[in-house]
């Protein structure tokens, strides 16, 4: 029996070639089957998709003979990735990650993806290769592994899948740049799965800087083992409709695991945070510390969750979500989730919301610094402990470029 | 004769939000070189004085100028009070974690360069002065590397609105109840600071409760403040007689 598949569903597909590959034409079938949901579903109820929903999007494009890159590259081994498509011609990388592009993502199920996810099932329809990065047991790479997600032309969508696996006792770090060259309302909807082994530190760091057209759902799905550190930064800078799904299953004992994150926006920008970590065993450790600075008629959205389970004794969890509105029409919504069946455990979690203290601007004032001045300076103070926490100063300065071109914040 | 660096006339202001009267008619003159006390009772309006002068929001001028070697300050925002060389030292300094006092120091000194065409201070000269106006209230230097305030003690706090004055060199230094809180040592390194910044091209003005104050400080003129006005003015020797009789017999005589 076949089911009959939405309107909505059958336009949203209209404009999209579907793979010859049997795996890919069955999820895209599956796809057709599914609908998107809505504000009355609790996992969305901040954040409408009809900026995505309502569109017709294309998998093709024309590819660019040059990619303007050259100044978000803040590492000497870059994949260059245009809409979805790897160039190889445009990238640089050496061995030290071992790097594969497949065709197939057979063994996506150990990492319990949700394929009901209608997100989920659209990129296993659509994305073109999976690019496969994993890092051999005992390897300490110093210089990270950049992925450079350009988006161009109009109304394309991007279906990125990457696959991490970080083996045991090794030390890595990966970022990701999303980027625009000259995109109108292209759509970047990208699944990682990330391995992290025994012992092993890993670290994900994501700049958001496309344009203000710009619309991304994105889901992280990490394993650790135990014994492992993971660490994931997310700076959202720049974007129409940004959503980050952040789920880390803790499978192993004695595993570190911390989520930062820095929203900055301005005009109409709405950007989601969902960030879920699942302690199922003792003696772990997470760390959660996210900032939002929302200007003009930005919206944004905070839910960290975190489950202990039953037999997850001694562990400390720890989650803070600070927000600034700079404007009288910017909102945010943030949601702090614990749910605890262990007994022997630590968890806090603090929101605040608020405008800049009034009493520290004039202090600054008095002291002769502007206004305008005055308000960067605590901005900056505020987002600051997320930004200046980034190592590697490469990239901690074309966070600070982005902020200038995007914001003009120059601290 | 000295110049008058601050001119207040007529100064009425009042809370915007409630309408009520504050300030009700002060006057004051106050010239370079000369040290001024601001004495009072609680709710007289001297903490209001200091936060119409600098800017603060919330107050509403009904009437009066005040102007500061010829400028009227009343139409400038508080930077540029500031840059024309005003200087309030906080009764309450705030903490602001996250701006480290080198970088919040650094940036309005050039601030303040800019808007009067002098070039920027090199990070070297600005190193330098550091060492050298910290040593004058004995800040430790570490207190200048961290956050403007934050974890600071009573005494901390006010020694670093003093250390800010000596590096901006302001024309019109007003000192809000800067000897509040402070036990006996830390109020004579503030007052030996202040006395060491005093010069014939500048003006103090303190503004305090207790005349302990002015046994380190010497004023030239002591005003008392009450009800918003300016009701009685005198040499030092006014303090000390205030300290004995309190300020019943200036503001019951004044209802007679």
């Amino acid at each position: 029996m076949t089911v009959v598949a939405t309107e909505k569903m059958e336009k949203f597909l209209s404009n999209l070639v579907v793979s010859t590959t049997p795996s890919q034409k069955e999820a895209a079938e599956n796809f057709r089957e599914m609908d998107f949901p809505t504000t009355r579903n609790e996992y969305w109820k901040y954040t409408r998709l009809g900026k995505i929903t309502n569109k017709q999007f294309t998998n093709r494009f024309d590819q660019k003979k040059d990619l303007d890159i050259a100044d978000a590259i803040v590492s000497s081994q870059y994949l260059v990735v245009e809409n979805g498509s790897i160039r190889e011609d445009l990238s640089h990388y050496k061995t030290d990650f071992k790097i594969e592009f497949k065709t197939d993502t057979a063994d996506s199920e150990k990492y319990t993806l949700d394929n009901t996810h209608v997100f989920t099932a659209l990129n296993k329809a659509f994305y073109t290769q999976v690019i496969s990065v994993s890092i051999a047991p005992k390897a300490i790479i110093e210089e990270p592994l950049q992925l450079i997600f350009v988006e161009q032309g109009s109304g394309v969508i991007a279906n990125c899948r990457v696959e991490i696996e970080a083996g045991k006792s090794s030390q890595s770090s990966l970022i990701y740049t999303q980027i625009s060259d000259n995109s109108v309302g292209c759509f970047n909807n990208s699944i990682t799965t990330i391995e992290v082994d025994e012992n092993a530190h890993f670290t994900l760091h994501k700049l958001q800087a496309g344009n203000d057209t710009s619309l991304s759902i994105s889901t992280e799905q990490v394993v650790q083992k135990a014994n492992s550190t993971f660490k994931i930064n997310t700076f959202s800078f720049s974007g129409l409709l940004i959503r980050n799904n952040v789920n880390i299953l803790v499978q192993g004992e004695n595993c570190e695991t911390y989520m930062n994150g820095a929203v900055i926006t301005k005009d109409k920008e709405h950007i989601d945070n969902h960030t879920f970590v699942d302690h199922q065993v003792p003696n772990c450790y997470s760390n959660e510390n996210y900032k939002y600075v929302l200007d003009g008629q930005s919206t944004g959205v905070f839910n960290g969750r975190v489950i202990v389970q039953k037999d997850a004794q001694v562990i400390n969890a720890y989650q803070n979500n600070g927000n600034i509105l700079l404007s009288e029409q910017a909102s945010i919504n943030s949601k702090p989730e614990l749910e605890i069946y262990a007994d022997d455990v630590k968890c806090s979690h603090g929101s605040t919301t608020g405008q800049l203290d009034e009493d520290a601007l004039f202090y600054l004032q008095a002291r002769g610094i502007s206004k305008p001045k005055a308000r960067k300076l605590l901005v900056s103070a505020f987002v600051g402990e997320i930004i200046e926490s980034i190592d590697n100063e490469r990239l901690n300065t074309l966070l600070h470029v982005i902020l200038k071109k995007e914001h003009n914040w120059d601290f | 004769m000295s110049k008058t660096l601050l001119d207040i006339k007529n100064l009425h202001a009042e809370i915007a939000d409630e309408g009520k009267a504050i300030l009700k008619g002060l006057n004051l003159t106050v010239k370079a070189g000369e040290i001024h006390a601001i004495m009072g009772p609680n709710g007289a309006g001297k903490s209001t004085l200091a936060s119409v002068i600098s800017g603060k929001d919330g107050y509403e001028i009904t009437a009066g100028s005040v102007d500061m070697d010829g400028i009227n300050l009343l139409e400038l925002d508080p930077d540029e009070r500031a840059k024309e060389g005003l200087f309030l030292a906080f009764q309450y300094p705030v903490e602001i974690p996250g701006v480290s006092n080198i970088n919040f120091l650094r940036t309005a000194l050039n601030e303040i360069k800019e808007y009067r065409k002098e070039t920027p201070i090199t990070a070297k000269d600005f190193m330098a002065m550091v060492r050298e106006k910290s040593k004058l209230v004995e800040l430790d230097a570490k207190l200048a590397s961290r956050s403007v305030n934050e974890g600071f003690s009573g005494g901390e706090k006010k020694r670093n609105e003093i250390f800010q004055m000596a590096m901006l060199e302001p024309k019109v230094a007003i000192l809000d109840e800067t000897d509040s809180g402070l036990d006996i040592d830390a109020l004579r390194i503030v007052a030996a600071g202040v006395n060491k910044l005093k010069n014939e091209n500048n003006a103090i003005i303190l503004i305090t409760h207790y005349q302990r104050l002015l046994d380190y400080i010497i004023p030239d003129f002591v005003h008392v403040l009450a009800d918003g006005k300016i009701v009685k003015t005198g040499d030092k020797s006014l303090a000390l007689e205030l300290e004995e009789k309190g300020y019943d017999w200036l503001t019951e005589a004044k209802t007679v």
